[in-house]
């Protein structure tokens, strides 16, 4: 932009040039600064459907937070499922700043989560019904949190990219409470190790679901692509999945547990895995409210906004004295 | 007072008092954390689910002084007894409301709010006076406790004073949550059958001290807020500190120990 010229008086495509010429120069998008419309939606899209899900995923943990099995890691899990209600906030506090201009508010995310409208991750609508699964949750799915949090650590959206170091810092350590309940388990009695054993049968597909499928072609969807352009991410859904093989299948292999794919492979040649893919239209199904923990887990939430409705028309009140 | 220079009878009266205050954490901190993800708003699933986490952590720091005192494994002593042998109060075990917290629970924000306040004022106070309590290990937990347990007495008095002088439904839903824990409160200021002994041993301040501090803040808060002082707190179910219970601890008992009394003898 030529120094003494408004930014106000370039034409749309002018400030989408200069918008480009930013982030392809590695600038950090601000709340406040000019980004298309179509950015700001898809960074509402990623950001609300990242938050809720952080506040959705501590519903499955939050069984075991009384039933883990000494105060150690009763003490351990409580701090962590306070972290991802911690993320969850965070992250709504900067899809809220990107949805004031719109008009909308938090009121607007929770009615859409309820509605069904708002998504969220796939792992968070299966069951988990040992504590194996706890640590399988903490170990597995916090481990390839991990691994897709971490390329947008550079997101062109700044307020984003600064979450985001702070949730992978605290990642890190859930990743290794659950690494710790899962050796103690490996290491325990048979009845452990097949409590582990199963629990890993249980999520080894969501797993693979966690990263999203492999191209447009699969769901007719391409936010993936879309967010590459604009620097949101990085990486396709694939990579991120074969970076969470080469980091995990030899870790679980290490301790003795079989993965539920018997193809499951490294192929020299390629230098990709090769395994079983997901049933795609099975995760469409879960996504859009129909896993087997979805309407429970969602009737937590709708039940305790109606039972606070007074506590926030109460908070919203003048004070009396 | 070490471990070392305790009488026998001082002994058994300083690990009753000690259950007493680890169970009243313990079973408290339980209660909170079934609240998780049905708190009012998210920035107080964030407050309330760190100040259950502080609370588990002080039951930790009571059980591992009785663990020092020869009452086996800190884990034996939380996962492992009876109902009858808890020694928290009643009020505190009683379920945040009808539903479990897995299933349709419908639980009721001003009886935590109600009770959390109640509770975060007597520990304070108790906290005070164990910061000179005879048994060093005891002050020094008591010191370290105390950092934390301003913050948790900050976060109810701010909660309590905004709901009880807000909307017409708000105060009345408070005044009844006030008037229910009353009725059981007394079971949190006592310091049951081994009283004498503990205050001989001066391990902590005398009860009848510590109430009419409780009992004098609360005529003040409740005068601020402009409700009526409802007189002495009673003990309407029975003393918890006598190993008298409800239905209530039992079934929280018996989720707290699910896992663990699978299999006490294994690692976890």
């Amino acid at each position: 932009m030529t120094v003494g010229v408004s930014f106000n008086q370039l034409s749309e495509e002018e400030k989408m040039q200069h918008f480009l010429d930013r982030i392809n120069a590695g600038e950090k998008i601000e709340p406040d600064d000019w980004m298309p419309e179509d950015y700001r939606l898809q960074l509402i899209r990623l950001i609300s459907m990242h938050g809720i899900s952080e506040i959705m995923g501590a519903l499955p943990e939050k069984e075991w937070v009384p039933k883990a099995p000494s105060l150690h890691r009763k003490l351990a899990i409580m701090a962590k499922v306070q972290d991802e209600m911690g993320h969850g906030q965070l992250l709504l506090r900067v899809a809220e700043d990107l949805m004031a201009p719109l008009g909308k508010t938090r009121h607007d995310i929770m009615e859409d989560l309820f509605s069904g409208k708002l998504k969220f991750h796939n792992v968070f609508h299966m069951d988990a019904p040992t504590w194996g699964d706890a640590g399988i949750i903490a170990w597995l799915v916090d481990g390839a949190a991990i691994i897709s949090q971490s390329m947008m650590l550079d997101s062109s959206y700044g307020p984003y990219a600064r979450a985001l170091k702070r949730i992978c810092a605290e990642e890190v350590f859930h990743a290794q409470h659950g690494e710790s309940i899962i050796l103690a388990m490996a290491e325990g009695s048979p009845e452990q190790r097949q409590m582990l054993q199963d629990a890993l049968n249980r999520w080894w597909e969501s797993l693979i679901m966690f990263f999203g499928p492999k191209s447009a072609k699969e769901t007719g969807n391409s936010n993936a692509d879309k967010n590459i352009m604009y620097k949101i991410r990085t990486k396709t859904n694939e990579d991120l999945r074969q970076e969470f093989f080469t980091k995990y299948i030899p870790r679980i292999w290490s301790l003795g547990l079989t993965i539920p794919d018997d193809t499951i492979r490294f192929d020299e040649e390629t230098q990709m895995w090769i395994y079983k893919d997901a049933d795609w239209s099975k995760f469409k199904q879960i996504v859009s409210g129909n896993g087997p923990q979805s309407q429970n887990r969602l009737d937590l939430r709708r039940r305790s906004y109606k039972n606070n409705e007074w506590v926030r028309e109460a908070l919203a009140a003048k004070k009396a004295i | 007072m070490t471990q070392e220079t305790l009488k026998p009878q001082e002994k058994a009266a300083l690990i009753e008092l000690l259950y007493q205050m680890g169970d009243d954490d313990f079973i408290l901190s339980f209660r909170g954390s079934e609240w998780l993800g049905l708190a009012p708003h998210i920035e107080e699933d964030v407050a309330f689910s760190s100040i259950s986490q502080d609370m588990m952590g002080h039951a930790n720091l009571y059980y591992r002084l009785l663990e020092d005192l020869g009452e086996g494994e800190a884990d034996r002593i939380a996962h492992l007894r009876t109902p009858d042998q808890f020694r928290n109060a009643i009020i505190l075990e009683e379920v945040n409301g009808p539903g479990t917290y897995l299933k349709e629970p419908e639980y009721d924000w001003a009886f935590a709010v109600v009770r959390n306040y109640f509770y975060a004022v007597h520990k304070q106070i108790r906290l005070d006076s164990l910061r000179h309590s005879s048994y060093e290990p005891l002050a020094e937990a008591a010191r370290k406790i105390m950092t934390e347990q301003y913050y948790h007495l900050m976060h109810w008095e701010v909660w309590f004073k905004q709901l009880m002088t807000s909307t017409d439904e708000a105060i009345g839903r408070m005044n009844a949550a006030v008037e229910k824990v009353w009725r059981d409160f007394g079971g949190v200021l006592t310091l049951g059958p081994s009283y004498a002994d503990i205050v001989k041993a001066n391990f902590i301040d005398d009860e009848a001290v510590m109430k009419k501090r409780w009992t004098n803040k609360f005529e003040a808060v409740l005068k601020e807020v402009g409700a009526a002082y409802p007189g002495e707190p009673r003990m309407e179910r029975g003393n918890g500190r006598n190993g008298v219970h409800t239905d209530d601890l039992k079934q929280a008992l018996s989720t707290l120990s699910e896992v663990y009394a699978t299999n006490p003898a294994t690692g976890w």
